[in-house]
């Protein structure tokens, strides 16, 4: 039975797929599971949860997760400071504990009439425990309230995304009810169409030239931080306003700070691959 | 269905629960899985939960599905590749030191030959079929004269990908990088609370106003914070030099790791003697009976180096190898010391375990300190054993 449930995510024009991908989105879906996306930063995770909202014209929810979160939050929060200052100088009604409970962003995916997307962004930098805390919150899409005995529960199981750097790993618990999948570093064969998806007219003398560069930068071991995706846009870009000639790039590395971040890899790179040369600075090899 | 796959991953050691399964079958039942690579694709989502495992995941479905697609389509393109030019000339080349210059007869027997074995589930290394390294058979490798399989190509199968296993890297028996090392470290953590008083304590805040009759009165508390001070230990002896790079990480990894609340290193040449080094090159060193009087026995104190010397490096006086660094105390002696007044001590070793018995002075040593490998599963223990109470 060929399923409509399944394959509802195509990816949109602005954000180029693996099938991988579109697989594990496809199966989160249909699952009504979590999917949990990880991989090197500037991979696109983000974003990927930005084109499903495009692709299937659904609303998207986003809860940046900082150090500080906590699972609560999410859920709702109950103003008791708020409700203890009305107490005595206020004049509403104080009994009426409704009116200081207010959602967080999972309750108002859940509260929504119409089935939305939720992107949990940056689960790892929460606290360890962070995930464990709403393990049963998305698993039944429901929770409870007791300080107004209510329930509330998700009329349409919202399409969860959740991504992750990495930088703490998750609880086997919270692992096991996710949909995972790890966003490579793009192929230069998908990178190219990455990079048309900006650049619709670019030539392809310069992309060539830009795309061998950036990757023989990206196969230097000794960086601390690897040029990715957004520098080589951004890169581009640079190149382009500059309107550097395509013999330049492969020679002397215009720009080079676009793509070398942090300080050190910058100047490991000025030491060791470039050479001075009539006041400027060219590679002693070409890559 | 399918349970046979199930065992597979058991045995490639993917760690693989009841529900993933169950959550996999479902898909199956509900008609999800229509060919052969989503059944790939959609599994690794569902049972893998880690890019750590992915290459354990290729080697349980190459496994798997091995009869599903016979590996004769390759030696044929193997063969085609063997016919042309190319491969030719690069076998006549002159060949860099350390390549054997083999015949194209002697490859071909050989590639057979480790086809075959290549069918059953392994560990990694430089000498399987696959992309990079030094092995003659693959692509993109260093290989002068080697045998060049896939790589550019249309619309790859699953098993194909699968026997690709571009995820080798990613094994954490294998690799390590700052990011992984420094992961491993952030478990290296006790919440104390410590600092200035700034936190509402909202329980004991209501707490204090209900017993004030009413009148607000809020109370604070103290943020929690990592009380974990590190000391790291260094081995740069000639015998270390291999792992010159590995070190480096670490090093870098525990210098950047923001959340100790104090993080020490020194430097000392094949074991511990009267001083150690804050910089090998310049000797800027420092007593080691100054730093066991300056350091309190909390520190957690994880020792790195591959505990190989001459037994008189260890046993005797004046036995360092330093001509100008004359020990009064035999190294042994030093060590004892250390672990008599750290609490908390682990040694890391980063020569593969499977070599430890050529060191002659490893087990006096490892009798010591507990003793792990430097990689992220040993870096992983030991990061528990420094928590736990001795």
């Amino acid at each position: 039975m060929k399923n409509d449930a399944f394959n509802q995510f195509k990816g949109s024009k602005d954000y180029v797929t693996s099938e991988a991908l579109r697989n594990a989105v496809n199966i989160a879906i249909a699952l009504g599971r979590p999917l949990l996306i990880r991989g090197e930063p500037g991979t696109g995770k983000t974003m990927l949860a930005h084109s499903i909202a495009k692709d299937l014209k659904k609303r998207l929810i986003v809860w940046n997760i900082k150090s500080t979160t906590k699972a609560q939050e999410g859920l709702y929060v109950y103003d008791t400071v708020q409700r203890l200052n009305d107490s005595r100088f206020g004049d509403k009604d104080i009994a009426d504990i409704k009116q200081y409970i207010k959602l967080g962003k999972l309750g108002q995916a859940f509260s929504s009439t119409e089935q939305v997307i939720l992107l949990i962004d940056e689960v790892d930098k929460a606290d360890i425990e962070f995930p464990n805390d709403l393990l049963n919150e998305l698993d039944d899409m429901s929770f409870f309230i007791p300080e107004t005995g209510e329930t509330v529960t998700a009329k349409n199981r919202p399409i969860t995304i959740i991504t992750s750097n990495a930088e703490k790993e998750l609880p086997d618990a919270f692992l096991r009810r996710c949909v995972f999948h790890y966003i490579e570093f793009p192929a230069p064969e998908l990178m190219t169409q990455i990079v048309a998806v900006h650049f619709p007219n670019l030539k392809d003398g310069l992309l060539r030239e830009a795309m061998k560069t950036f990757y023989a930068l990206r196969d230097i071991e000794e960086f601390r931080k690897k040029p990715s995706t957004s520098e080589l846009v951004d890169w581009i870009k640079v190149l382009l306003a500059s309107e550097t000639s395509n013999d330049n790039i492969a020679k002397t590395v215009p720009f080079a700070g676009a793509l070398l971040k942090k300080e050190v890899d910058y100047d490991y790179f000025l030491s060791n691959y470039m050479v001075k040369q009539d006041e400027s600075y060219v590679l002693k090899k070409q890559f | 269905m399918f349970t046979g796959f199930f065992y597979a991953l058991k045995k490639s050691k993917v760690p693989i629960s009841i529900t993933e399964w169950m959550t996999f079958m479902e898909a199956l039942a509900r008609g999800y899985i229509h060919n052969l690579d989503e059944f790939y694709y959609v599994g690794r989502s569902l049972l893998v939960k880690s890019e750590v495992y992915f290459d354990h995941y290729d080697v349980a479905f190459q496994e798997y599905f091995k009869g599903v697609e016979s590996m004769t389509e390759i030696t044929e393109q193997v063969m085609k590749w063997l016919n042309s030019p190319l491969t030719q000339r690069a076998v006549d080349q002159d060949l860099p030191f350390g390549y054997t210059a083999e015949t194209l007869e002697d490859l071909i027997t050989a590639l057979e030959k480790r086809l075959r074995e290549q069918d059953s589930p392994h560990d990694g290394g430089n000498y399987w079929v696959g992309r990079g390294g030094r092995s003659p058979f693959g692509f993109g490798g260093e290989h002068p004269a080697a045998i060049r399989i896939g790589g550019d190509g249309g619309n790859r199968t699953a098993v194909q990908i699968a026997g690709d296993r571009l995820y080798r890297n990613y094994r954490s028996d294998l690799t390590l990088d700052v990011r992984q090392i420094k992961m491993a470290l952030k478990k290296l953590r006790q919440l104390k609370h410590i600092g200035l008083e700034d936190e509402l304590d909202l329980d004991k805040t209501i707490d204090a106003t209900a017993r004030n009759v009413g009148d607000l009165e809020l109370v604070w508390r103290r943020e929690r914070k990592n009380a974990v001070k590190l000391l790291l230990l260094m081995d740069t002896g000639g015998s270390m030099e291999p792992y010159a790079h590995l070190c480096s990480l670490l090093f870098t990894a525990a210098n950047t790791s923001t959340h100790f609340k104090d993080f020490q290193y020194y430097y000392f040449h094949n074991c511990i003697y009267d001083d150690v080094f804050k910089n090998m090159e310049t000797r800027d060193e420092v007593s080691t009976d100054h730093l066991l009087q300056i350091l309190t026995p909390d520190y957690k104190v994880v020792i790195v180096g591959d505990a190989n010397m001459a037994p008189w490096e260890l046993m005797e006086r004046n036995g360092s190898i330093n001509r100008y660094q004359k020990n009064k105390t035999p190294g042994i002696v030093w060590l004892e010391r250390f672990e008599r007044h750290f609490t908390h001590i682990v040694w890391l070793n980063p020569e593969e375990q499977g070599q430890w018995w050529r060191a002659p002075t490893l087990y006096a040593i490892k009798k010591m300190f507990p003793m792990y490998p430097l990689t992220l599963d040993g870096l992983g223990q030991a990061v528990k054993k420094l928590i736990v109470k001795k």
